[in-house]
Parts: structure tokens; sequence; C-alpha cells
């Protein structure tokens, strides 16, 4: 293997229907290289939950995949309202997800406690008005 | 518990054959809230919902699932089983309730995930 390996996706603005396309190229890409199944399934629901979030609140963006020998490092960027409490947004339950997300099983206030849970580092950047990043590492075992 | 037992203890229409239908399934999970199916490790597992949407094809990749049952006599619309088909993820579809299903399943001895 190469010493990094670059994925680099554009996310569905505000299409929950097709949400998901990124991190399942992602996790095909670990299967291909040979990660261990219990990290890339890690990796996977990290990075599912933050394309979710990404167009559910920040009407699309950007993933960004870095993969080295010993992790997965996963940035999510979007454009949108930004967090203006990032501790309140970490609490399982707490959701400003709109009616019709909800309808399609998500926006119950799991996505990021879900990401803290199976990520090994998950650093959130985030500025009320100008958008969020999400970054995320998932360690190879 | 095999895939063709489950269709038939539950009396599902099997519409996408998946990994087969001699394929096992050790454990189960049932729920409409795709960030709770997220949150537990499953093995080789399957899941009940009554949602219908894309999504549960694609939570159901992220968790390795190998096997969707929707119930309540929803039926999937062909991107559903064409994202399914393409994931070789078996789908199958009961008219019966999700608390039904489970507890169906569960008294034929298939786990819950954990």
């Amino acid at each position: 293997m190469a010493k990094s390996i670059f994925l680099s996706y554009k996310l569905p603005c505000e299409d929950l229907s097709s949400a998901g396309e990124a991190s399942s190229g992602m996790k095909n890409t670990l299967k291909k290289l040979g990660v261990n199944p219990v990290d890339i399934k890690r990796a996977a629901i990290s990075m599912y939950e933050a394309e979710i979030n990404a167009v559910i609140h920040g009407k699309g963006g950007q993933a960004e995949v870095e993969i080295t020998l010993d992790k997965v490092r996963i940035v999510i960027s979007d454009q949108g309202p930004g967090i203006p409490d990032i501790e309140q947004a970490m609490q399982e339950g707490y959701s400003t997800a709109p009616a019709e997300v909800r309808s399609m099983g998500f926006g119950a206030g799991m996505g990021l406690p879900n990401i803290a849970k199976h990520a090994d580092v998950l650093q959130i950047e985030s500025s009320v008005g100008i958008g969020t990043s999400l970054i995320m590492e998932v360690k190879f075992n | 518990m095999k895939i063709a037992d489950i269709a038939n203890v539950l009396e599902a229409e099997i519409l996408i054959r998946g990994t087969g239908l001699e394929t096992e399934i050790v454990s189960a999970c049932g729920s409409d809230l795709m960030s709770d199916v997220m949150a537990f490790g499953h093995e080789n597992a399957m899941l009940l919902t009554g949602l219908i949407n894309p999504q549960v094809i694609r939570t159901a990749e992220m968790i390795d699932a190998l096997a969707v049952v929707f119930v309540r006599g929803k039926k999937p619309d062909e991107a559903i089983l064409t994202l399914a088909k393409e994931k070789d993820i078996a789908v199958l579809a009961t008219n019966l309730p999700l608390f039904t299903a489970c507890g169906i399943l569960y008294a034929h001895g298939l786990p819950g995930s954990r």
C-alpha cells in the first residue's frame, strides 16, 4: 500500500435519499485494502452519520478521506448554519432536524453521540453562519 | 437461523436473495430509528423495520447486515431493491407488524443484536 490514499467526495445537497454514497465508497476501499472488518464498520458508521448530518443540516458539503497504514482520517465539511452549542449537540436525543428527516429514520439526536462512540477521535469545528467540519479518525487494530 | 427459514416463519415474500437463502443470520434488531440501529454491534445480523426508504439499505450496508425485513405490508420500490441487490443484502417483506415479527423470530431462537 502506498503511504497514503486520498478519497474525495462531493456530498449531495439536501437529498437525503442519495446520502451514503461517499461512506459506501470509503467502506469498499477499506475492504479492498484488507482492513479489519470491525474497524471498517466503525469508520463506515462514523462517516455515514456525519454524511447524513451534512446533508440534513449543511445543505451538502465535502468529504475528504485519508487512509494510512494505521488509520483512516475522515473530514466532512459543510457550509450550513453551524452549531451554536456543541456540548448540547453531543447530548443523546438533542436534535434540530426537521420532521421529514425524522420520518426517514434519522434526526433523533443520536448521530454525533454515535460517531463519538465508534470513532477514536472526533473533533468538531463549527462557526455559526459559516459551517461545520467534523474531523474523525478510526485507528486500525 | 437461515434466511429461508426466517421467510417461512414470517410468511414473508423474498424480494432479493442477497448472499443466498441458506445464509445464516445470528442476530436481529427491529427499529424504525436508523441511528439506534448503528449504535450497537451486529454480527451476521438482520434488520426488521417499518421504514421504507433507501437509507434503510444504506444503514444495513454500514453495519454489515445480511438481510432486511420490511414489516406491516410495506413494499419497497425499485430504487430500494436495486440498491439492495447491488449490496448483496437480502430483502423480505411481511404483512406482520414489527413487534409480532420480532416475537416470532425470538421464539424460534434468534437473539437480539447487542
